[in-house]
């Protein structure tokens, strides 16, 4: 069942290692839409976006902008952040 | 024997803030025997969420040498317990730390929650053990039928609540926790499971660390509570044996064998008389050496 984001959400620190992740609502067919911001975007920029997208999918969203601003975090917390951010976007 | 959850050493348990990239990236590289990821009380109330997940997902991903252990927040007296082990225990921690622990209720229904999770999975029960830590008077009272729950394999003390609800404070001496330590040792041993010491929390005094390890080392505890790196190496320092404590276990060890293969009667090294207790003993010293680094088997060579 696809999900719909009910509100903008954040999770996330300015920390080393962390990351600010902001979660909002599209409308139906926009897909998800994402605004990175990283230090290593050079080199990892596309291996974090398509991150991004595939942890989106799998919590069940198709219309979500995602505004992150990495601080040099590993995948999980990456993962961990947005997982939290989308369901804070549902509460 | 040395990774049976309830006989593995744990000389050294490192609180690690939940919510803390930074830290739980760099926990596995100090060599504690354990490592207890925290999302009860280094995490704001509005912030349990976000500590959950982070958690959860870096023991999904990471691949940490120590045990690793999540201390949740207390299921019935926090909103919190239960959607802490909705997401964590699918993560598979080897150890939920329950906190504040005053009735065997509690662990029932922690443990009730795992077996959910472990059946789930098709993991074998047993996959995910308890540590309780008590850390109230109430809970004090209570602690041998807490103990004597199969799910819980270590009871530990938590002193800083304790000692709050004691109407007293920390002194260098310990006198009083003295009594709290007595009666949790003797219920762990009761229940034949491990027993851990509270945290001491002036990083910076080493020798007073140095004396309450000792102390407690010295009263039976297997194990303390650490909350910054450089008291990891203090304690397992403190808990290896010597080389004169060694080599009279490796001696006790070689004179049982020996009088199990020659279906020898009493036996004695150095004089003094061995029986079983002597040889349980014997057989820890000599594990402490092995998980210290310590080359027993040259060792057992030389004598």
């Amino acid at each position: 069942m696809i999900k719909v984001l009910k509100k903008t959400a954040q999770a996330g620190f300015e920390e080393k290692n962390d990351l600010i992740v902001e979660v909002s609502p599209l409308q139906a067919e926009s897909g998800i839409i994402i605004e990175l911001q990283s230090p290593v975007k050079n080199q990892y920029g596309s291996h974090i976006e398509t991150l991004i997208k595939d942890t989106v999918a799998a919590e069940g969203f198709s219309d979500v902008q995602v505004n992150v601003s990495d601080k040099g975090a590993w995948d999980y917390t990456i993962k961990a952040r947005i997982i939290a951010a989308l369901e804070r976007g549902m509460a | 024997m040395m990774n049976d959850p309830k006989t593995r050493l744990r000389r050294t348990m490192m609180f690690v803030p939940g919510n803390s990239p930074k830290m739980i990236n760099s926990a596995d590289i100090y060599g504690a025997d354990s490592l207890m990821f925290d999302v009860e009380d280094a995490i704001a109330v509005t912030e349990k969420d976000t500590a959950r997940y982070l958690v959860a997902n870096a023991l999904k991903t990471l691949k940490f040498h120590s045990e690793t252990v999540v201390r949740i927040n207390h299921p019935t007296q926090t909103p919190f317990g239960i959607d802490d082990l909705k997401v964590i225990l699918p993560a598979k921690p080897d150890m939920i730390r329950l906190p504040k622990v005053e009735d065997v209720s509690e662990v029932e229904l922690v443990t009730g929650e795992i077996e959910r999770v472990e059946k789930e999975n098709g993991w074998p029960e047993g996959t995910i053990n308890i540590i309780g830590a008590i850390e109230s008077v109430k809970g004090l009272y209570n602690v041998r039928e807490i103990c004597r729950h199969p799910r819980l394999i270590a009871i530990a003390l938590g002193a800083e609540d304790f000692i709050a609800n004691l109407k007293t404070q920390r002194t260098k001496t310990g006198i009083e926790l003295y009594y709290a330590r007595s009666q949790i040792l003797m219920a762990a041993r009761d229940a034949e499971i491990q027993c851990m010491d509270t945290v001491f929390s002036d990083v910076r005094d080493m020798e007073g660390f140095e004396r309450e390890v000792t102390n407690s080392r010295d009263m039976g505890f297997d194990g303390k509570s650490v909350i910054h790196p450089k008291q990891i190496t203090e304690v397992h320092r403190i808990y290896t044996p010597d080389d004169k404590q060694l080599t009279h276990a490796l001696k006790v060890l070689a004179a049982f064998d020996d009088s199990l293969k020659n279906h020898k009667g009493v036996l004695a090294v150095d004089g003094k008389m061995i029986d079983g207790p002597i040889v349980v003993r014997a057989q820890r010293i000599v594990d402490q050496a092995k998980a210290a680094g310590i080359d027993v088997e040259k060792k057992r060579e030389e004598i």
